[in-house]
């Protein structure tokens, strides 16, 4: 189906979200949309899906004709059907209530009927789903494929992925990818929101670059790099060197250590840390990686061996002995776990301070934040409360939060969903930290990520747990084989 | 105790479970739409009150059930109405309600004090009470039994089996994603909120016309069943089978605390007759234990086949509520709308102040 926007102008209150875009998208393409947080592509992309209304005077023309869409039920009932960011779908139910929840009929569904229906959609894209699993017991990548053959099952004909490959592993992406193609192939039109450059120029015929809510360009393959990062942040930006750690006294040291939750078990990992240096834990989402960082910061117990922290024995020690042992630990949910949403800026940097009498002094806590906001480039006010920061923002002021001195540092996706910017501010902070001799643990499904920044990598597939790897011996191919489970023989002492 | 008494006590313990069913069955409807209605033990005294009164002044049964349906309804729809479109706290609101409809109930039920009303006759149906066993304990009771019998498969079908019951499930458990597969979210969240309160509004009616026929002010004995059916609710896991077997149990240690009565005379009855609260509360502390940080510490230092064990039975009782049960739901499109009506009523609050102010 060919898409027309024109002239589509949005504002919220006083911001001027979207300016005046006009974008054409022939049927049968991949349209990459780029720009980094905050640019304005959500926005364009909820008003093509129905999520909110475009201001007075703009225009959707689906095939010709000039469609109005008030609801997300009114697009997927002209063909347009989106993939959100966080699906969108019932995590306690099973697969096939989820596939089927929202389809119009009668009262009794035929669910034989639907079943089929389902197996044949996700065999035809090579999806190995079962329709009786639930939906929690799913990886984000399997989450997304369900949303996917729903949304082809309901007719769109218009597919929209928003930041489709944050949380998926890399056999998941790449999957996803021949997905895409071969839909493209059979004339849908598919939207790729990203604000990963290397995506975009791997899979989309056209992109367009929004900027401040501006479309600033369009981009035909073959993509040079630093003229899309130009148009998207309006100046030049590149990565550092990679900075080896030099090797230091053992941080933390992990002995014959076990750990189980209801999904998986880890059997006798092995691991030193060494002050300075950086440690990246790869694998697909729920691979045991979760469940590892969570006991080097005392929030699991292990069910065997031992944890010792700078010559003490810890293991079974609470996550307050842990902190005050100098661990900290950064969790991926920012605003369920990490910071106290309601609250502002201010009030968490009294918080994380040592109480000093009953009473709170307001004016140092004022003089803390405004330090802070200054020294972590923070895009806010002292009195902001902290759900209102954009993420890269929310992710700065948890840097900002942390103890000074510390030993260790463990952060779950400490970039994820941020723009490359904010990513390269936020590890200068974290190097800065190695400097000062504190070693850091971190997960992430970037697995680029993992090795700019890294000394040493652990993978991880369903509870295995590799040998540490030299980050700077190891290829993206390597570690994305690794990660799905492939070519672990070879890797000779390979621990299970 | 010969069979045929036992049975005949069996059958009376359905019997007196069936209130619970109903109320069990409404807070269970409500919930899985995302409100919880905290109201309930008010909504079935004065649902009681009400449904005995109407009876006893028309002479007509069926119209005391269908006002204790009324009753129930509008306070449900005043939980609604405060919690979906006003956004206040389900909470403060329903227990607010709780504690105003039981003083209601006492002051406006106390011309009815006593009186002799209409009460259900018990109905066997024909050729099924006949079957031995059985059909003393299910074919030979009173219409509103037979109705508690047929509501606890109707709303588990309801809810698992239909297309419009997958929908109640989306809305309770992620609103959002409920609403761009096309749910109306604000209106159905009414809608099964009102309807359960109906259900609940015929527990009353239920106590009232038939298991404890008539109305007897604070000494009538059903403050608290309320909260009971609350907590079975919970027990339940939003459930309609599992909450109905709650309910039998509940109402199976009240009738064992009257068998056993003459048995063991050393104990004191009173202990017999409270007992069957606890021993609910003790169940629902057992279902839910398993979400306890400490539980899964001390597990994790246990040997490996204790662990397993416990493991596996501690997930198997749990059950997790719906997602979004008393979060409010806005959707964008909405807001502008609801955003408009709030700031007229703020509007309008500001004027009275002003005109109170004044004089």
């Amino acid at each position: 189906m060919n898409v027309e926007l024109k002239n589509i102008h949005k504002h919220f209150g006083n911001v001027h979200a979207n300016k005046g875009i006009n974008l054409s998208i022939p049927s049968g393409s991949i349209q990459g949309i780029l720009g980094e947080n905050g640019a304005g592509k959500s926005t364009l992309m909820k008003i093509l899906s129905g999520f909110i209304q475009a201001d007075p005077g703009g225009e959707i023309i689906l095939d010709g004709k000039p469609v109005v869409i008030h609801s997300p039920a009114d697009a997927i009932h002209v063909g347009i059907g989106m993939l959100h960011q966080d699906p969108l779908d019932f995590p306690p139910m099973r697969a096939l209530d989820n596939f089927l929840l929202g389809q119009s009929g009668g009262l009794f569904p035929n669910r034989n009927a639907v079943a089929r229906d389902f197996r044949r959609l996700a065999e035809q894209f090579d999806f190995s789903l079962d329709p009786d699993s639930y939906v929690d017991s799913l990886t984000v990548g399997e989450r997304q494929q369900l949303e996917i053959i729903r949304l082809l099952w309901l007719g769109a004909r218009v597919l929209i992925l928003d930041e489709p490959t944050t949380g998926i592993s890399a056999s998941q992406k790449s999957k996803l990818f021949v997905t895409l193609k071969k839909l493209a192939g059979q004339g849908m039109t598919v939207i790729f929101v990203s604000h990963k450059l290397e995506d975009v120029e791997h899979l989309c015929d056209k992109v367009a670059v929004l900027r401040a809510g501006e479309l600033v360009g369009e981009a035909k393959p073959p993509y040079t790099t630093s003229k899309l990062v130009e148009m998207m942040f309006g100046k030049v930006i590149t990565l550092g060197a990679r900075q080896p750690a030099q090797g230091g006294n053992a941080v933390l040291s992990l002995e014959n250590v076990s750990l189980e939750d209801v999904r998986l078990k880890i059997r006798n990992a092995d691991l030193e840390v060494r002050a300075g240096e950086v440690i990246g834990l790869a694998g697909m989402e729920g691979s045991g990686q979760g469940l590892f960082i969570r006991a080097c910061a005392g929030l699991v117990r292990p069910v065997g061996g031992r944890i010792i922290l700078n010559g003490r024995d810890m293991t079974g020690k609470s996550y307050h002995a842990f902190k005050r042992a100098g661990v900290n630990f950064l969790p991926a949910a920012r605003l369920e776990e990490g910071l106290i949403p309601g609250l502002s800026l201010t009030d968490h940097f009294i918080l994380a301070e040592e109480p000093d009498g009953l009473f709170i002094d307001r004016a140092i806590g004022q003089r803390l934040a405004e330090e802070r906001i200054k020294s972590f480039n923070i895009r806010g006010a002292p009195h902001t409360p902290v759900e209102s920061l954009s993420g890269g923002n929310q992710q700065r002021a948890e840097l900002a939060l942390l103890q000074d001195p510390l030993s260790l540092v463990l952060l779950e996706h400490p970039t994820r969903g941020l723009d490359i910017e904010s990513v390269i501010y936020i590890w200068g902070k974290l190097k800065e930290r190695c400097r000062s001799s504190t070693a850091i643990i971190f997960i992430s499904s970037d697995l680029e990520e993992i090795l700019q920044y890294s000394d040493r990598v652990l993978v991880f597939f369903s509870g295995k747990v590799s040998r540490p790897l030299d980050a700077g011996k190891t290829s993206v191919d390597q570690l994305g084989q690794l990660i799905g489970g492939k070519n672990w023989a070879d890797m000779g002492e390979a621990y299970d | 105790m010969t069979q045929e008494t036992l049975l005949i006590g069996l059958a009376g313990v359905l019997a007196s479970a069936a209130p619970v069913v109903f109320a069990v069955i409404g807070e269970t409807l409500s919930e899985r739409a995302g409100v919880l209605n905290l109201s309930m033990n008010g909504t079935i005294l004065l649902a009681a009150m009400g449904g005995f009164a109407v009876a006893y002044t028309t002479d007509n049964i069926l119209l005391g059930f269908l006002a204790g349906m009324l009753i129930g309804a509008l306070v449900a729809l005043v939980v609604a109405f405060a919690s979906i479109t006003l956004k206040q706290s389900q909470v403060a609101v329903g227990f607010v309600l709780a504690l105003t409809c039981r003083d209601l109930s006492y002051f406006l039920g106390s011309p009815y004090m006593g009186v002799p009303g209409p009460r259900l006759q018990v109905v066997p149906i024909p050729l099924l009470s006949d079957i031995p066993v059985l059909g003393t304990l299910f074919f030979r009771q009173d219409f509103i039994t037979y109705l508690s019998f047929l509501f606890i498969f109707l709303a588990w079908a309801w809810i698992f089996r239909t297309r419009s019951g997958l929908m109640l499930q989306g809305i309770g458990e992620k609103p959002a994603a409920a609403y761009i597969r096309g749910a109306n979210v604000t209106l159905m969240r009414y809608v099964y909120t009102v309807i359960g309160g109906a259900l609940i509004g015929l527990t009353g009616p239920a106590y009232s016309l038939a298991i404890r026929a008539g109305w007897m002010g604070t000494i009538s004995g059903l403050d608290g069943i309320g909260w009971i059916a609350l907590a079975i609710t919970i027990f339940g896991g939003w459930n309609p089978l599992r909450g109905a077997f709650g309910a039998y149990l509940f109402a199976f240690l009240q009738w064992l605390g009257l068998v056993l009565q003459p048995v063991l005379t050393q104990v004191p009855s009173q202990v017999l007759q409270v007992a069957p609260f606890p021993l609910m509360i003790l169940t629902l502390l057992l279902v839910n234990i398993g979400n306890a940080e400490w539980v899964e510490r001390t597990l994790a230092a246990m040997p490996e086949s204790t662990r397993k064990f416990f493991a596996k039975l501690l997930r198997a009782m749990r059950a997790s509520p719906p997602a979004a049960l008393g979060v409010p739901f806005i959707s964008r499109s909405r807001k502008r709308v609801l955003g408009g009506l709030y700031r007229r009523i703020c509007a309008r609050g500001r004027k009275l102040r002003a005109v109170f102010v004044k004089y």
